[in-house]
């Protein structure tokens, strides 16, 4: 379930990291180059990835969200209609903003454990960090 | 009875207050056994980072969840209905920006505070300033409302009316906060928020089953009383009570639902919750428990909000103390007594001590992290000397919170908190963004973002209704009020995000290559999270 590699000091990764002493061994004495690192094709793939996932995700919950704000500002008499007994349509429209935004939660952590994680992780390892 | 009882105070002020102080002594006991023992920066500011996401994510929910929430959203819910449950979509859903967008790269950009990730690759000391500033504004803010909200609730809880009693009250609070966090420092801290996030979620899961268990699980059926118990009628079923009245009022929620989506990310002290976990990855999982802990909470006071309708009245709950922050207590009364009406007592109560102790902790870490030790001592102060400034700190904005909360005792005081998320939308998270997302941005840039959304947050704020011409105005007498809205955010976030761009554009700096390309490296990958060069 866990990316092997993306923690240095708890492998297990649901522990807590109770271990501030390994966490703090010295930084390599060279510090990492890091605008070659930037130029690195690893880099911009990682950088790539996580731009076409985050930024379009953002565009979306963002306007789903000022929709239904909207709706519920210029439109109450549509939210207001009686869907099933006394639950109105602005209702499930507002339960479903919670569902979207756990729905995508869910979505953007496993996709962020299965394709940032481990790019990342081996990034460090390149350059000479230990996880 | 129950009519004199909602006149006198909410049930048994003596039960009340022994929860209370039940609450206060465990805590006490739990954040001496648990404080950072440390004497580090690191140990103070961020409990060195050993926090795990599960746990860092109550604490989030702790922090974020104020009696505002509480007392606050149902309350509006049992008298306006939908239009309360607007606010707990904005709030719920805000929390997308942080895991998207700042979590992860925050935590692997910055050791302490904001300023850390917004000076990365700037001047420090301008930022810094700017950071600082910001971040105690906002604190202020915030912290303002949660104890004069104090006094509202103390009024209402412990039968206290007099304005001596409340005054005490909220200097009592105000020591024992104090107390958590000088003694618990960040790790003391984190363990009052996630009890108290343990304690609020329980009452109100458990008020939500019981409430959905005498409706038959029928939902509609809660919802048709609620509706018939209410003086608006069927009206509250759907939005329009509160901000359908007329157009500006419309506007208005508009403004508001900007500030509260965008403002969650940039508020200081949800910021510096991020450096207590060890990594990105668990910075992540801290968010994703937040969201479901609130999830769960909020639409538990969806129930309990239309449930105090149904069972409590509207008009009932207007003619209590407190009006509309009445209405939690007086359902709990109604269904559990006053047992269940201590429980929700003391959970109120722990509410406000813990986001307070938040916010101290966040501001007193701003002061001595980028003012003391960056600005004043350029990057380099005397081993220990940070910690006792911050400790310092603490206790000063202690009692300023203190004193600011018997100054805003009974004042009009729920804009605070809005207002403290429109500066947190206009002021820090345009420049945020900027700063992880924007190559070219620059020092100017930043300066210009960060004041020019404080300034204009202010400024609206000041010739609005909030401040004068109305009659809930500060200043009721005089009438300067231009600006017709109460919520600047539709006005101040854009400006705070063109007030970036041009300051970058115009700005006679550059911004430096070198600094930006291992910042994007270090935010997207977390090398070299443990020691960075300049954010010490």
């Amino acid at each position: 379930m866990t990316a092997p590699a993306a923690r240095a000091t708890a492998p297990a990764g649901d522990r807590p990291a109770a271990f501030g002493g390994v966490d703090r061994v010295p930084a390599p004495t060279a510090p990492p180059d890091f605008a070659a690192l930037h130029a690195s094709p690893e880099f911009t793939a990682l950088r790539a990835r996580f731009r076409r996932f985050t930024f379009p995700a953002t565009g979306l919950f963002l306007s789903w969200y000022l929709t239904y704000v909207l709706l519920a500002a210029y439109a109450p008499g549509l939210l207001a209609i009686r869907v099933s007994g006394a639950v109105t349509l602005g209702l499930l429209l507002g339960l479903g903003q919670f569902a979207s935004t756990i729905a995508l939660t869910l979505v953007y952590t496993r996709w962020a454990r299965r394709s940032l994680d481990p790019a990342a992780a081996a990034i460090r390892q390149s350059a000479g960090e230990r996880g | 009875m129950i009519t004199a009882q909602a006149q006198a105070g909410v049930g048994d002020p003596a039960l009340n207050t022994a929860v209370f102080a039940a609450f206060v002594l465990i805590t006490l006991y739990v954040v001496y056994r648990f404080n950072s023992g440390g004497t580090t920066a690191d140990d103070y500011y961020a409990a060195g980072g050993r926090f795990t996401g599960v746990q860092n994510g109550f604490a989030l929910s702790g922090d974020f969840l104020s009696a505002a929430s509480f007392l606050g959203v149902a309350g509006a819910i049992a008298i306006t209905g939908y239009d309360g449950f607007l606010y707990s979509i904005g709030f719920l859903v805000a929390w997308l920006v942080n895991l998207l967008l700042v979590a992860e790269l925050v935590r692997n950009t910055g050791r302490f505070t904001m300023g850390d990730v917004l000076a990365y690759r700037m001047r420090q000391r301008p930022v810094r300033a700017a950071a600082a500033t910001s971040t105690l504004v906002i604190s202020l803010f915030y912290m303002l409302a949660q104890m004069a909200g104090a006094g509202a609730v103390v009024a209402l809880l412990l039968d206290v009316h007099g304005a001596v009693g409340q005054a005490v009250v909220i200097t009592v609070v105000g020591l024992i906060m104090i107390c958590y966090v000088l003694v618990g420092g960040m790790k003391g801290t984190t363990w009052v928020q996630i009890i108290k996030a343990g304690l609020l979620l329980l009452t109100v899961v458990l008020m939500t089953v019981f409430l959905l268990g005498k409706f038959g699980f029928s939902p509609s059926s809660l919802l048709e009383q609620a509706a018939a118990n209410n003086t608006n009628g069927e009206r509250v079923l759907g939005p329009g009570v509160q901000y359908g009245q007329s157009p500006t009022a419309t506007l208005d929620f508009v403004s508001l639902s900007l500030a509260l989506i965008l403002g969650a990310a940039g508020l200081p002290h949800v910021l510096m919750r991020f450096y207590t976990v060890p990594d990105a990855r668990e910075a992540r999982r801290s968010v994703v428990w937040a969201v479901g802990a609130m999830s769960v909470f909020y639409l538990g006071t969806l129930v309990i909000g239309y449930g105090a309708s149904a069972l409590v009245g509207s008009e009932r709950i207007l003619a209590a103390t407190g009006r509309e922050n009445s209405a939690v207590p007086l359902l709990a009364f109604e269904v559990g007594g006053t047992v269940l009406m201590g429980v929700v007592a003391a959970v109120a109560f722990a509410t406000i001590l813990a986001v307070v102790a938040g916010l101290t902790i966040t501001a007193s870490a701003s002061f001595a992290h980028d003012v003391y030790a960056n600005i004043l001592r350029r990057g380099t102060p005397e081993p220990g000397a940070e910690v006792r400034v911050a400790r310092l700190t603490a206790v000063v904005i202690g009692l300023l919170a203190i004193v600011g909360g018997i100054l805003a005792n009974g004042q009009n005081v729920a804009f605070l908190v809005a207002l403290a998320f429109a500066f947190a939308a206009s002021a820090n998270l345009s420049t945020l963004l900027y700063s992880l997302f924007w190559k070219r941005f620059t020092t100017t840039g930043t300066l210009w973002a960060m004041y020019g959304g404080l300034g204009s947050c202010l400024l609206l704020v000041s010739l609005s209704p909030v401040v004068s011409g109305a009659p809930t105005s500060i200043l009721s007498d005089v009438d300067f009020a231009v600006f017709p809205l109460s919520n600047p955010g539709i006005v101040s976030i854009p400006v705070s995000f063109l007030c970036g761009y041009l300051g970058t554009v115009l700005g006679k700096d550059e911004a430096d290559p070198e600094r930006q390309k291992e910042m994007e490296v270090r935010a997207l990958t977390g090398l070299g999270r443990q020691a960075s060069p300049r954010a010490r």
